[in-house]
């Protein structure tokens, strides 16, 4: 692997609420190389989002910062495109509109009228959305529209693209579908990407490395784990690669042997005492002394998955 | 009859199903379902007219009996033919004083000539004209400012902390609470030698448009502060300047929010119209209605009563007109 490309650096997020200061995130060391791909794994509200939200640059900080070659991320830009994981396209614009609207942004320096013209069906045709350029979101699946998603975020040429759950809303079919499609893609253009998911074998399908998160709150990196498995990958024959069930095994057991379900025995606490623990990178988070014995209400719950949110 | 086999049976099963959608086409009850939708509102509008018919005669005033449809249908009638002689009439004025001028020049070609407009008091349905022409640019120019007021609200919520007091105090005054003070105004403002437009038009405009923004304004604001967070997050990623995230993003988005608004401002403008008109003068249906029932002749009821109707149906008219834009523009129609 190449030098960092992107790289946060004792990240640390807390969320005012009226309960007062809900820390979400605590001490994220992360680094990513230029065309890696990294999947962030976790429980619902364990801040995997406002990972992705930090390094988008729609969330800042409370400590500590990401930066991205060389420079520091502080405000939302197109070199770190988002696909969101609801498509979030203009219901108004048409398919090609919506991409015109980021590719016009991006490029209305650098590229004559017919070169974005183009540029716009390339990225359409990548993901196999040609054909649809006329129509608006409302007249096309979900699948279909989460494709123009990727395929608006491609188009302005991030240097990191963040997909946060970008399959969540699709059925189990158009997803495979879409897993397959993204990874030729990022075979073809070896771009960088984080992806936030909530299924173990998209992440180990797609990934170079996956991020396992401990629950929150004070969430923090619980252990990475590198999918050496070689490219391109196919699903079915992977199904029976003895490398592939191993990893697999292993974010199940972190997931659900060693960071159970948050609300059975992680309670919400208003300020939990920092752990100051330089490196947590490849050690489980143990739950603290105050966490253990601090009951959950479930307003504090409520309280906490606002704050995620 | 849902057996997958295929046996004679089936087919002839298959052609009597073919036949039962063809009869259930026509069966009675989708007719009934067609009739239906016709039937029931001339059955309601039809009881409505007969009950008017018995009750108007009970009613007594001291102009006479409370007009009943007939009384009412004739006198529209009556309006109608006194519109078009008075048309008549305007035309030959016209054409009597281009005679007039014509021989004026042909004597000497460089005298002065004027044609002047005929002088006759306006008819109903020249005032329905300028009803319209006055709720019209009343509810313009209502939109004209409700519209970006509503987006800055809806865009800062500073703002929007700061105007809401005063959204919520003026919203529910009335237009006769505003008319003496609208008047005096104008009065004193509106101060030309040539006016382009009659002082009690300006007078019953802005009065509409005073009682008429409020809606648009909130509709407006709330559109505009609605806008999905992913989209406003996608509009940041793009940093989108200002005017691109307004006109491109937050505009489109609230659209639908402000059309709403706006054909409850247009409906709200013609009602307020009509008591601006009477109070004000100006030569509309409001004017027309006080006319009439100052004039006091045994007539008058009829006449106001076809006002009464003329005003409902334009009302709903301009509804739906507006109904017809907003699926012209709004994208999720």
């Amino acid at each position: 692997m190449s030098k960092s490309h992107l790289e946060l650096t004792g990240v640390n997020m807390s969320f005012d609420t009226p309960d007062g200061p809900f820390v979400a995130l605590e001490n994220i060391d992360l680094k990513i190389a230029e065309g890696e791909f990294v999947s962030l794994i976790g429980h619902s509200g364990c801040g995997k989002s406002t990972v992705l939200n930090i390094v988008a640059g729609l969330l800042q900080s409370t400590r500590g910062g990401c930066v991205l070659d060389g420079h520091e991320v502080n405000t939302p830009g197109p070199e770190r495109a988002v696909v969101f994981q609801n498509h979030a396209l203009m219901p108004w614009l048409t398919v090609y509109e919506n991409v015109q609207l980021a590719v016009q942004q991006v490029f209305r320096k650098t590229m004559s009228r017919k070169e974005r013209r183009e540029w716009i069906m390339h990225n359409l045709e990548l993901v196999n959305m040609g054909h649809a350029a006329n129509k608006r979101p409302g007249e096309i699946s979900g699948g279909m529209a989460q494709r123009v998603g990727i395929a608006r975020a491609l188009a302005m040429k991030p240097s990191v693209l963040l997909m946060d759950e970008p399959f969540g809303a699709l059925d189990a079919l158009t997803r495979a579908h879409l897993q397959d499609a993204l990874m030729d893609i990022q075979q073809d253009l070896n771009s960088t990407v984080i992806m936030i998911t909530h299924d173990v074998d998209e992440a180990v399908l797609l990934s170079d490395r996956i991020i396992m998160m401990t629950n929150g709150p004070a969430a923090t990196i619980g252990e990475e784990l590198v999918i050496d498995l070689p490219r391109p990958r196919n699903r079915v024959t992977l199904a029976n690669n003895p490398d592939y069930v191993r990893c697999r095994q292993a974010v199940l057991s972190f997931l659900y042997e060693k960071q159970t379900f948050p609300s059975k025995d992680k309670p919400a606490t208003g300020a939990p005492s920092p752990a100051p623990s330089a490196t947590v990178s490849d050690t489980d988070q143990p739950p603290t002394k105050a966490a253990d014995t601090a009951a959950t209400s479930s307003h504090d719950a409520q309280a906490r998955e606002r704050a995620i949110a | 009859m849902t057996t997958l086999t295929n046996t004679p049976s089936d087919k002839v099963s298959a052609s009597q199903s073919a036949l039962r959608v063809l009869a259930e086409t026509f069966s009675a009850r989708a007719l009934g379902d067609r009739a239906q939708a016709l039937l029931l509102p001339t059955i309601g509008l039809a009881l409505f007219v007969a009950f008017w018919h018995v009750m108007a005669p009970q009613v007594n005033t001291s102009l006479g009996t409370f007009p009943a449809p007939a009384d009412v249908f004739e006198q529209a009638g009556q309006l109608w033919q006194e519109h078009q002689s008075e048309q008549e009439r305007a035309e030959r004025f016209i054409t009597m004083q281009e005679n007039r001028n014509a021989g004026i020049l042909a004597d000497n070609p460089d005298a002065e000539v004027r044609i002047r407009d005929y002088p006759g008091a306006p008819t109903f349905f020249s005032q329905i004209g300028t009803s319209l022409l006055t709720v019209l640019s009343g509810f313009f120019l209502a939109s004209l400012i409700a519209v970006p007021i509503g987006i800055l609200i809806g865009l800062n919520r500073y703002f929007a902390a700061a105007v809401n007091p005063l959204i919520q105090i003026f919203k529910p005054v009335s237009p006769l609470a505003w008319l003496p003070l609208v008047t005096m105004v104008v009065s004193a403002t509106y101060v030309s030698a040539d006016p382009m437009f009659e002082k009690a038009f300006i007078t019953s405009m802005i009065t509409v448009t005073l009682c008429s923004l409020w809606p648009t304004l909130i509709n407006t604001s709330v559109g505009v502060a609605a806008v999905d967070p992913d989209l406003l997050n996608v509009s940041k990623v793009l940093r989108l300047s200002f005017w691109t995230h307004v006109f491109k993003v937050v505009l489109p988005s609230a659209i639908p929010m402000i059309f709403t608004g706006l054909r409850v401002s247009l409906g709200i403008a013609w009602m307020v119209l009509i008591a601006a008109e009477m109070l004000a003068q100006n030569p509309g249906l409001g004017k027309f209605v006080w006319d009439e029932f100052q004039n006091g002749s045994s007539q008058s009821l009829s006449r106001i009563m076809v006002a009464v109707l003329a005003i409902g149906f334009i009302g709903f008219v301009l509804d739906r007109i507006m109904l017809l834009i907003q699926k012209k523009v709004a994208w999720n129609e």
